[in-house]
């Protein structure tokens, strides 16, 4: 797949700033879907907060990270902060490597962004433990793993907006 | 690629400066919520707008849910009907008895001057959803504040306790259930009438703890509630033994039990109307109103821990 700002020779649209709202409120909405059972299910609040802030490290930063991740913790019965501090670490972490991970294809992009995701996890994880939760068994880590498996296809569909239409022309030579 | 114009003077902050910002901001509400749980009126005010979003994610499982009743076939409808009405019948003959019962119960309670017992009454909720965080059980039921629901209020279903509400928002409440890992109910077992008190342990089981290893307990024994915390009304059923170990290198036995209500079905609940508090005989409110004057130290929370002991 050839959609990567810098590896490939497409040139993008710049990004409709409601398109990122939208998706992330999106994102907020599947993370409520009733799928608790599913231990696969990824955090998909946490997979979108990574890639806008790879993507547009200058427009999502961690004030919405912090914003949606407080929204989750009210809507989670969780402990209050849980989510936003790891999701505000997470955009953090995005945005100061985004400029090296984009210069990879998608495959490789994937597995950078896994150790993000695990980060997320683990966030929540050991905030929990000290607060005296119980370990809710090592499936709790499998929703990282299916997000990296998801992430070339969400790369695609998240650019699609941002495509020009392919047909070239003397004005257009790329 | 960005039409802005080059970042050379307005970029905000350093990135490392918000960073730290935004951790110490999420460090302090948690440190607030867990340790000072100061933060209701905050998480209230946030649902009202987190509450839209959540009822519209549940609409589609409705949906399909509706559509598979819409599809049961009718015989099965009538099956159940007939079913339903032979269990009626069933019932009738203990039921008229227990209302007899109850009556002479009164009367004779009056006649040795004893209190009487409250009679259960509530209100049914709709169980909405399972809270999706995976370290506590927990459920959310469609009614709250609106409704006068009170955190702590016991809910039950038809086979016994389900668990008691935690936190009342706006329009929804949590509810605990007996299964989680910081639930605790005090009960009483049927067969023996020994007190004791049940734990959850965070995987759908309870365990009955600090009972000696020789205590008189047997596999299949039934826990109904004590009513000793002036919460939970006494006589309701709690949970059933399971499994018990009995190692003479510890002083008290791990008994298991299993939850006899369906904790984590979804289904109808009911909650219970909170019980009036016991008043207190005149003598020992003086005595306790002299030591508050001893020692004036004492914090509001510790003297209503001493007043339900009492």
């Amino acid at each position: 797949m050839q959609t990567s700002s810098y590896s490939s020779s497409r040139i993008l649209l710049p990004v409709r700033p409601w398109f990122i709202g939208f998706s992330l409120l999106a994102a907020l909405l599947l993370n409520f879907l009733p799928t608790t059972v599913w231990r696969g299910v990824p955090d998909w609040l946490a997979l979108l907060i990574v890639f806008w802030s790879i993507r547009e490290p200058r427009r999502v930063g961690m004030g919405l990270a912090f914003v949606f991740g407080v929204a989750m913790d009210v809507a989670d019965a969780s402990l209050l902060g849980q989510h936003a501090l790891a999701y505000v670490l997470a955009a953090y972490c995005g945005s100061s490597l985004s400029r090296r991970i984009l210069w990879f294809p998608l495959g490789l992009q994937a597995l950078q962004v896994l150790p993000l995701l695990l980060l997320v996890q683990l966030v929540q994880f050991s905030v929990r433990l000290l607060a005296g939760a119980d370990s809710p068994g090592i499936s709790y880590f499998l929703g990282p793993i299916f997000g990296t498996l998801l992430w070339p296809l969400l790369t695609f569909i998240l650019l699609l907006p941002q495509h020009q239409p392919v047909d070239r022309d003397a004005n257009r030579p790329l | 690629m960005d039409h802005q114009p080059p970042p050379f003077f307005k970029r905000g902050p350093a990135p490392v400066a918000l960073l730290s910002f935004y951790v110490a901001l999420s460090v302090a509400l948690l440190v607030a919520d867990a340790r000072l749980q100061t933060l209701e009126v905050l998480r209230q005010a946030l649902s009202m707008f987190t509450h839209p979003v959540q009822h519209l994610a549940q609409l589609p499982a409705k949906f399909l849910d509706n559509a598979g009743n819409y599809f049961v076939s009718v015989s099965r409808l009538q099956d159940e009907n007939a079913q339903l009405k032979r269990a009626r019948l069933d019932n009738v003959a203990t039921l008229l008895r227990t209302q007899h019962l109850e009556i002479e119960n009164v009367r004779l309670r009056k006649l040795l001057g004893v209190k009487e017992r409250q009679q259960a009454s509530g209100q049914l909720a709709q169980i909405l959803y399972s809270a999706r965080d995976p370290y506590s059980r927990r459920i959310v039921i469609d009614k709250g504040q609106q409704d006068k629901v009170l955190a702590g209020q016991p809910v039950i279903d038809d086979a016994g306790i389900v668990g008691q509400v935690t936190r009342v928002f706006p329009f929804v409440a949590e509810v605990t259930l007996i299964t989680d890992k910081e639930q605790a109910v005090p009960v009483q077992i049927v067969r023996t009438g020994l007190r004791s008190v049940v734990f959850g342990l965070g995987n759908g089981q309870l365990e009955l703890r600090f009972l000696p290893a020789n205590a008189d307990v047997q596999d299949g024994d039934v826990l109904v509630t004590s009513g000793l915390d002036g919460i939970f009304l006494p006589g309701f059923p709690v949970a059933r033994v399971v499994h018990i170990e009995r190692d003479t290198s510890y002083s008290f036995a791990r008994i298991f039990c299993m939850p006899l209500a369906g904790v984590e079905n979804f289904s109808e609940v009911m909650i219970l109307d909170p019980r009036p508090a016991v008043v207190l005989p005149e003598q020992l409110v003086r005595e306790a109103a002299g030591r508050e004057a001893k020692s004036p130290v004492r914090s509001g929370q510790a003297k209503k821990k001493r007043l339900k002991k009492d």
